[in-house]
């Protein structure tokens, strides 16, 4: 080790390798048998359970806990996928804090949910370590389906058309598929390669074709897919991120948190990448929450996250605020970057305390500065280069009912459509529910 | 402080927890542990004559579980004591010796021949225990043998060797008798008849506890086969109380003495037994399950009950139910009750609606925000929703007031007592006199 969290500037390797490797394990040790049984042991087999009622691919919760409880986590696992084919992945990321776990009446009873996340996970986990893929296609329809985009909506959306019968070909612009699901979300949620292996396993049912490297507008266009294939459902999610707007931005230092979290996901080697003695991040999502517990992790002296509202208004969960905290995050609200300070390289940054009065977030002439040597935005994507041919709203594209787009025979979901939370459950109930309304319409 | 010394037949315990005829009672040494640990007085394992018997060499206990793993049932395949008699007698001998205020009994099984009955008693007698239990309960392995339960299921077998028994011996007699016939009223009747100072009850339920679905042997499995056992555990209290207040209301048998087993886990188990007749309580199950030290929640859970009911001692407890245990045609048809469900306590399972709605009367309504509301015009006060609802008294059953009108029936609540012998459905109604 030739760096430290004291060495100045963007530096790799400020801990061993060990320590690093210690950081990046998974964030909940998985149930093993025994500790499943418990945790299924206090769910309550609800009427009509409000933990479904919160899960956006509305799982069965009470029946696959059951099925755990009586030495069946692989017919568990069926009733999930049946719901949610990225079964896996969901109880690994999903804030089940604030939908199924929320939801759980025991949380209202003892303030201690039934662990929804992490018994889906024994269940999903049990059955794809068995390497079994429970369904299976239906006769061929001799339809074929084009699917932009192999995230969480696109490969639900094509699951869903391989399981109908429907063939697919599915486009994404980055060399592996997954998503956000392989590019994004914090590495400690999805260790040992899950989100490669469970895009493996999806692909078992047959019938689809992953074309990588293919992106829209540049290598295929909707027009030509339109014509070429009985329908397109589009799921490229945001490709783009928003600037700050404020004068030192172009400063070396000054990073997307998206790029960073990348970079994270996709290195061989954690000890290779450069992160900042000092950080600060802008933004008060899950990116943001990810890049920040990452930094630290990677072995930052300090992090910050800069949230221009307060700690209520703030979308990443009181849950992910703690977790941040816990690993000596630090969160700074109410205040708004002002300038990116530094000669070439960034090495402070200047922001202003705000206050959220009645005629909108207000500059309270209060300006501090803060150490930063790396600055991480995080303040929302954008849908860039979307198709022409369909109608956007608010910059994303504009759906009614399951998925339909103003452009007849294309669909879309995902981060990419207008509405719904930008969460890979609601991706993948998008997804797989524009599959459904497309087999419909395909099949009328 | 209530007062929890015990004298039951003479024999005297400091308190009236004890162990029950079984494994955690076979040797010295668990006994002592016990005494240690405070249990008021242990009934040996069974003893029968030499040679011993023997046990399977493989897994003697099946199980049945709650959530969460806690055993709320368990059998066995185990036979009596299958150590020498001398060892037995001797160590009987010394721990009394050694631990003189504390109640030894020794539970019996030999041959239902006289002889045999007389050659044993005054072995034990010379051991200075304090009585004997004449185990005719088994319904596993020694039933086969024509002992044990064999015995217990002939009325006429129980009064004759409990006769042999008193003629023979100074000790007191208790007769452990088994659950596994059609009512308990029949042997209790021959053990009194036969001169037996007591009873005990109940002795282990025939039991199968589960099937192996690989291997299709019944559990335990010894070898790909199984044999029925004798259940235990809490799973068995409530055929037990139900028992020990038959014999405890029955003219011919009541005020002989009984010695309340089955299920025993809790203060308030033993409390419960007490109050329907029983004198003392044995233990068994919860034992094994945590360890002798349950005793201490024992004592000090009956005793603070006890001074807050202000019971002074044990016998101000025991039969306090037995007079509101009575037959259903005796059920005072005009006590009307309702479910209310208390919407602070409420957390929204929505168990009572679908146990209400699917198996019951239809009676709690459901709104879209999962506010569930008892339905006066359906409820029949069954009381399911009571019971599957997982919030202790958040569910309660209210009655109504006289003089008030049900919803359900639209007749005015009476205050008088009714029931069926005088209601007018009753085809052999007899008018209220």
């Amino acid at each position: 080790m030739t760096n430290s969290p004291y060495t100045p500037g963007i530096a790799p390797a400020r801990l061993d390798a060990d320590t690093l490797a210690g950081n990046f394990t998974d964030l909940h040790h998985p149930l093993d048998d025994h500790a499943a049984l418990v945790a299924a042991d206090r769910c309550y087999f609800c009427h009509d359970a409000p933990c479904i009622t919160a899960c956006p691919t509305d799982i069965d919760i009470p029946l696959f806990i059951r099925q755990i409880t009586t030495g069946m986590p692989d017919a568990a696992a069926k009733t999930i996928l049946d719901q949610n084919i990225l079964g896996g992945m969901c109880a690994r990321v999903c804030p089940t804090e604030t939908l199924c776990e929320q939801a759980c009446v025991r949380e209202m009873a003892e303030g201690k949910p039934v662990l929804i996340g992490q018994l889906q996970r024994y269940a999903t986990d049990t059955l794809m370590a068995k390497g079994v893929h429970p369904f299976a296609r239906a006769a061929a329809t001799g339809k074929r389906v084009a699917v932009v985009g192999a995230g969480p909506a696109g490969l639900a959306c094509a699951h869903r058309l391989a399981m109908k019968g429907h063939d697919v070909v599915m486009f994404d612009a980055r060399p592996k598929g997954g998503g956000l699901n392989e590019y994004g979300i914090a590495a400690y949620k999805a260790v040992g390669g899950f989100a490669e292996a469970e895009v493996d396993w999806l692909l078992q049912i047959g019938g689809i074709e992953v074309k990588t490297g293919q992106a829209l507008g540049r290598d295929v266009t909707l027009d030509g897919l339109q014509a070429a294939f009985d329908a397109v459902f589009l799921g490229m999610g945001l490709a783009g991120v928003n600037a700050l707007g404020t004068p030192g931005e172009d400063k070396a230092g000054v990073l997307d948190a998206v790029g960073f979290i990348e970079d994270l996901r996709q290195a061989d080697d954690l000890a290779a990448l450069p992160v900042g003695r000092n950080v600060v991040v802008i933004g008060g999502g899950m990116t943001a929450i990810d890049a920040a517990v990452q930094s630290k992790l990677l072995g930052a002296e300090t992090v910050t996250v800069l949230y221009r509202r307060g700690r209520e208004k703030m979308p990443a969960s009181r849950y992910e605020q703690d977790l941040a905290a816990s690993k000596g995050v630090r969160f700074i609200f109410n205040a708004m970057p002002l300038e990116a300070v530094g000669n070439g390289s960034v090495i402070a940054l200047r922001a202003e305390y705000t206050a959220d009065t009645g005629n909108g977030l207000q500059p309270t002439g209060e300006v501090f500065e803060l150490p930063a040597d790396m600055v991480l935005k995080a303040i929302g994507q954008t849908l860039d280069g979307a198709p022409t041919g369909v109608a956007l709203t608010g910059g994303k594209i504009a759906v009614t009912g399951a998925g339909r787009t103003s452009a007849k025979g294309v669909w879309a979901g995902g981060d990419c459509a207008a509405g719904g939370e930008d969460l890979t459950v609601t991706a993948v109930a998008e997804g797989r529910d524009a599959a459904e309304d497309i087999h419909r319409e395909l099949m009328a | 402080m209530a007062d929890l010394s015990s004298n039951f037949l003479g024999i005297k315990s400091p308190n009236p927890f004890w162990l029950a005829s079984a494994p955690p009672t076979d040797k010295e040494y668990n006994v002592v542990r016990a005494f240690k640990a405070g249990w008021g007085g242990v009934v040996w394992k069974t003893l029968g004559e030499d040679p011993n018997v023997v046990n399977v060499n493989g897994p003697r206990y099946g199980a049945v579980y709650g959530a969460d793993r806690r055993l709320l049932g368990m059998n066995n395949i185990e036979l009596i004591t299958d150590r020498p008699l001398e060892v037995n007698l001797r160590e009987i001998k010394a721990v009394k010796a050694a631990w003189p205020d504390r109640a030894m009994i020794v539970s019996l099984m030999v041959p239902c021949e006289e002889e045999s009955w007389k050659r044993i008693l005054p072995l034990v007698e010379d051991t200075g225990a304090d009585g004997i239990e004449l185990n005719f309960g088994c319904p596993h392995g020694m039933s086969e043998r024509g002992m044990g339960a064999a015995v217990g299921q002939v009325p006429e077998y129980i009064e004759m060797v409990a006769r042999w028994c008193k003629q023979t011996t100074r000790m007191p007699v208790i007769v452990k008798l088994t659950p596994n016939i059609t009512d308990i009223r029949y042997p209790a009747r021959a053990a009194k008849r036969g001169g037996a100072d007591a009873v005990s009850l109940i002795n282990t339920v025939s039991s199968i506890t589960s099937v192996n679905l690989d291997t299709m042997s019944p559990e335990p499995s010894i070898d790909g086969k199984g044999s029925h056992g004798g259940y235990c555990g809490p799973a068995v209290k409530p055929i037990a109380l139900n028992m020990v207040a038959d014999i405890a209301r029955d003219p011919e048998t009541a005020g002989m003495p009984i010695s309340g087993i089955g299920g025993v886990t809790t203060w308030r188990d033993a409390a419960e037994f007490l109050s329907l007749g029983a004198s003392n309580v044995q233990v068994c199950t919860a034992a094994m399950t945590y360890g002798f030290k349950i005793v201490e929640e024992m004592k000090t859970g009956l005793s603070q009950w006890m001074d807050e009911k202000g019971y002074a001692s044990i016998d101000q407890v025991v039969g306090r139910a037995v007079p509101n245990v009575t037959d259903w045609q005796y059920l005072n048809l005009n006590y009307v009750t309702k479910a209310r469900i208390s919407q602070d306590d409420c957390i929204k399972c929505g168990r009572c609606y679908a146990a209400c709605e699917d198996t019951s009367h239809q009676a709690i309504s459901m709104s879209a925000d999962r506010v569930f509301e008892v339905i006066d015009a359906e409820c029949v006060a069954c009381n399911l929703c009571v019971n599957v609802c997982p919030v202790q008294d958040c569910i309660t059953m209210e009655r109504l007031p006289a003089g008030t009108v049900d919803a359900r029936t639209g007749k005015v609540v009476s205050d008088e007592y009714a029931n069926w012998t005088q209601h007018p459905n009753n085809p052999s109604a007899k008018a209220a006199e």
